[in-house]
């Protein structure tokens, strides 16, 4: 039918909540049912688009959170001060519309052909789209080596957290807490700095392919330190999410 | 206020030139850096959107809507393909 | 059709005296920071505030222009991105105490930034005690997000001519348009006649 090509990539369309999924506190994820998503890559977000009743209208981008193939989710974390993630982590529930397009982004993308080593860098909620990374390489059987570090507050902020452990295809990740640690925490603590990536991401000479996402202020740290260790600069994949850490 | 990087404005790029343009190639027309779309500063928090170089924040786009209609403003780029 | 998203309301919203609420406008208690670019964070020590165009130039380094006579005022303030905030508290200098001893033949004024924001107003509503460089609000220094050290304060036109980080006034015998202005936006902006965009 015409224009059912292009609806679906420039076009806003209705999906329905099929469920909500509280990951931590803060963050939950929200299971979509998008009658006409025509497929994403792992790394793409959607945007959403909220309607009041007086006509007043938001919009905010959402990576995806889930593989290519598998239903459509996000993970949004809720900001205190925030407009729309309080709306979407706490009043939105099952059955509820929820007006979006996409799938988005050509840049932040990881296709098996891209091949690696993989070096993923998740500050806070930056962990979402590395894990639709993660969960497209374990279900098309990739082989491609894989190391995470994730940098969270505290250990309740971790989100995803026995997922990430239970990646059959062996996918080994680093946890630094930044905030507080439990007793008896064996992992990192403190922001991640020079000497964190130093130790713990893939030699340069392994010819690795990075992909960092969070608040800015954690990318620009973590990209310019890659890059100190000899990644090219077109080796590092950065997404932004601001300083608060959501969009 | 915290930039955010091109990926932001992807679903804007992809509904004002329809295609994907987060991928795209620009170079600064203030200091000749080229780099990709995704990677370009970006305020979204204004009037209007406003995209900077990452090098030396010269105003390379800007994007505002008027009256519902995009009004785009490419005049800080000397040069700006998307990829092949 | 968007489908109306259930319970959903948007930024906070307060109810106040609508003669007060220009249109197409809410009322919210957050003050939002809205930038066209990075903050600039200029020391105290290297930061001037000069008026050119006139028959001299005139500059104050920091220690002169918080030596000036000083107003406290509280105003309404509007965004041309439909938020409005009402009864806040500045401390500034007056511009009319800024050209006091200018000569000019000047209609307009062109403000300056640090970061290289422009913006355009008449002569005339930058004067008549309609105008003020503020350096405090709430009672306390202006935080960097919202424009400090100093900001232009107009509050009877939507907020983007209330420039951030000011540090020049230029007199000039024509309108020039500014950032914003430049992009699209009026280059007036009256929230009362809802002069949003050029041609409004």
């Amino acid at each position: 039918m015409e224009g059912t090509a292009v609806r679906g990539r420039l076009t806003w369309q209705v999906a329905v909540v099929d469920q909500v999924v509280d990951e931590t506190p803060q963050v939950r994820t929200i299971h979509l049912k998008v009658p006409e998503w025509a497929g994403h890559r792992a790394g793409q977000h959607l945007d959403v688009r909220l309607t009041a009743e007086d006509g007043y209208r938001a919009e905010r981008s959402y990576s995806i959170a889930s593989a290519p193939g598998e239903p459509v989710a996000i993970t949004v974390e809720r900001l205190d001060d925030g407009e729309v993630s309080p709306y979407l982590t706490e009043e939105l529930r099952a059955g509820d519309e929820l007006e979006l397009r996409g799938p988005i982004g050509g840049y932040f993308v990881w296709d098996a052909g891209d091949g690696g080593p993989l070096m993923l860098l998740a500050g806070g909620s930056g962990i979402v789209p590395l894990r639709s990374i993660l969960r497209h390489r374990e279900r098309i059987g990739s082989r491609v080596p894989a190391r995470l570090l994730y940098s969270s507050r505290t250990l309740a902020d971790v989100i995803y957290h026995s997922e990430l452990s239970h990646y059959a295809s062996g996918t080994e990740v680093i946890y630094t807490l930044t905030r507080q640690q439990p007793p008896g925490w064996t992992g990192h603590a403190g922001r991640v700095d020079a000497k964190l990536l130093g130790d713990v991401a893939w030699p340069a000479g392994t010819a690795p392919l990075a992909y960092v996402c969070g608040p800015t202020s954690f990318v620009e740290t973590v990209a310019t330190g890659l890059v100190g260790l000899g990644y090219p600069a077109g080796r590092v994949k950065t997404e932004r999410f601001g300083a608060t850490g959501g969009r | 206020m915290e930039a955010l990087d091109g990926n932001a404005i992807g679903g804007l790029l992809l509904e004002v030139f329809g295609v994907e343009m987060t991928t795209a190639t620009g170079t600064c027309d203030h200091c000749g850096a080229t780099g990709v779309v995704a990677e370009f500063a970006v305020y979204r928090q204004a009037p209007g959107t406003v995209v900077r170089c990452p090098a030396c924040e010269y105003v390379l786009m800007v994007f505002s809507q008027l009256h519902g209609r995009y009004c785009v403003d490419l005049g800080g780029l000397r040069t700006l393909a998307a990829a092949g | 059709m968007s489908p109306i998203s259930r319970g959903f309301r948007g930024r906070r919203r307060t109810t106040a005296d609508p003669s007060r609420v220009p249109p197409g406008q809410y009322v919210t208690e957050d003050f939002p920071v809205l930038s066209a670019g990075p903050t600039p964070h200029t020391k105290l020590d290297a930061w001037s505030f000069s008026v050119s165009g006139g028959d001299q130039p005139r500059s104050w380094t920091w220690d002169e222009f918080v030596d000036l006579p000083t107003e406290r005022v509280t105003v309404d303030i509007h965004c041309v991105t439909r938020w409005s905030k009402l009864d806040t508290t500045w401390q500034g200098v007056s511009v009319d105490t800024l050209l006091s001893d200018v000569s000019h033949q000047a209609s307009f004024v062109l403000a300056h930034c640090d970061g290289g924001y422009t913006t355009n107003l008449p002569l005339a509503d930058v004067t008549g005690g309609q105008a003020w460089v503020a350096f405090d609000y709430g009672g306390e220094p202006l935080d960097p997000e919202h424009g400090g050290p100093a900001r232009l304060l107009v509050p009877h036109l939507y907020f983007w001519k209330s420039a951030k980080w000011v540090r020049r006034l230029e007199l000039l015998d024509h309108d020039v348009p500014g950032f914003w202005e430049t992009y699209g936006y009026n280059m007036y902006g009256d929230p009362w006649k809802e002069q949003r965009y050029a041609g409004d």
